[in-house]
């Protein structure tokens, strides 16, 4: 009895200070910041073209074929109503507001995310970032601040990108395939959606970004140093990435209505 | 070298490939009816009956979006919907015996306040009032209608 409530008491203690260790961590990553975009900015286009570039086919096929599934399903659906000129609102109104961001940081977790956290993880499991305290290098500022920003400027362009090609897909599927007018199929979008959807997209984009970096970067530099915490650090970060993008598009939808 | 010159391709092609998403998300799928004038002026008007109309329909006249409807609220004095909306002030010249009714874009559309211009000399100015309106018809009561084929008006009085 008194030994169950010592692990309890243990687990609970453990929890807060991780909690404050990834609070301290934000702090560190937030206070090298400016120093890193203002004078190592190379380092940051480089983890552009890791986290964004080399995502770019996974981002770009599957939002093709989002997009054309949107267009089907919503032809199909709304054909029943003799409505399915408004195949193209429907298509656009999902795509911007929430497949987008969502399916977009999804993707970029499982690409991008275990990239980042596997990378940092083997550095410390093979000693590399002990190695670069030792010459008085900030493993934070030299290796993970630079992964950090790189990533959040890649995801809300990622997402951009995604929900463009999505309606370029759906225009393919609504408009070339099934008929639809392609004058209806623009001009009722255009009716419908608004500056403020769009805005939804675009801060959902960003604040996914920032939490699917946040939480890679972590994980990698947090995990435990052998070949099986590298690979735990892995699996967590894709889960925990998940959990929280949905829990966030939530409450970031329920902000907007 | 070479790697560093396709990277630094690689990443600028990404990057003006999100930029032009951005742009294109932001330019070609909204518009359409979107009314942002710097400086409005307020006019009332009261209905019978506004039907569906909701905060943020569109005012036109003629055709072409002229204000947005900022109120819909219910007099408890009169028994009638007020209807407060703002248009742009770059059209001061709207006679102030112009009338007002509840319109439906389409069969199933969303409502909008249509003005009709009277013969008035005197404007539409902040704070003016629209006498004359027409309420919106609401679908049910002309099927009603239609149905028990008396020429009763179910709506009005």
């Amino acid at each position: 009895m008194i030994s169950l409530a010592r692990e309890i008491r243990d687990t609970l203690v453990e929890f807060v200070r991780t909690f404050g260790a990834f609070i301290l961590f934000f702090v560190q990553l937030l206070a090298h910041t400016p120093s890193t975009l203002f004078k190592r900015f190379g380092l940051v286009v480089g983890q552009v073209h890791n986290t964004g570039t080399l995502s770019l086919v996974i981002i770009l096929v599957c939002g093709l074929f989002v997009g054309a599934v949107l267009g089907l399903q919503g032809y199909s659906n709304l054909a029943r109503f003799n409505a399915e000129d408004t195949v193209g609102t429907f298509a656009a109104f999902a795509l911007i507001k929430e497949l987008g961001p969502v399916i977009t940081a999804l993707l970029f977790a499982g690409r991008a995310g275990t990239a980042l956290a596997s990378e940092i993880g083997l550095m410390k499991a093979t000693d590399q970032l002990s190695a670069m305290e030792m010459m008085a290098v900030n493993p934070i500022r030299r290796v993970v601040v630079p992964r950090f920003l790189g990533a959040c400027i890649s995801m809300p362009l990622l997402t951009a990108v995604f929900s463009a090609i999505g309606l370029f897909g759906a225009h393919l599927v609504g408009v070339s395939l099934l008929g639809v007018d392609v004058g209806a199929f623009w001009q009722q979008m255009q009716q419908a959606i608004s500056m403020k959807d769009v805005e939804e997209g675009i801060v959902k984009s960003i604040v996914f970004g920032g939490a699917a970096s946040l939480i890679a970067v972590w994980e990698g530099y947090n995990c435990f140093p052998t070949a099986e915490g590298v690979g735990r650090a892995t699996t967590r970060t894709v889960v925990i990435t998940a959990i929280v993008v949905l829990i966030l598009d939530f409450m970031i939808t329920a902000r907007y209505l | 070298m070479r790697q560093t010159r396709a990277v630094e391709l690689g990443t600028g092609l990404f990057v003006l490939l999100g930029v032009f998403a951005l742009f294109f998300l932001t330019t070609q799928t909204t518009g359409g009816d979107d009314f942002n004038a710097d400086e409005v002026y307020t006019v009332e008007a009261r209905f019978q009956n506004v039907g569906s109309l909701k905060r943020r329909a569109p005012v036109s006249m003629a055709g072409v979006t002229i204000g947005r409807v900022t109120n819909v609220r219910f007099d408890p004095l009169t028994l009638e919907a007020v209807v407060t909306f703002v248009i742009d002030a770059e059209y001061d010249q709207i006679p102030d015996d112009s009338d007002a009714s509840i319109l439906t874009a389409g069969l199933l559309g969303s409502q909008y306040v249509g003005l009709q211009p009277g013969g008035s000399d005197l404007y539409l100015a902040d704070g003016s009032e629209i006498l004359f309106t027409q309420s919106a018809i609401v679908l049910e009561n002309l099927i009603g209608k239609f149905l028990v084929g008396n020429s009763s008006d179910g709506d009005s009085d």
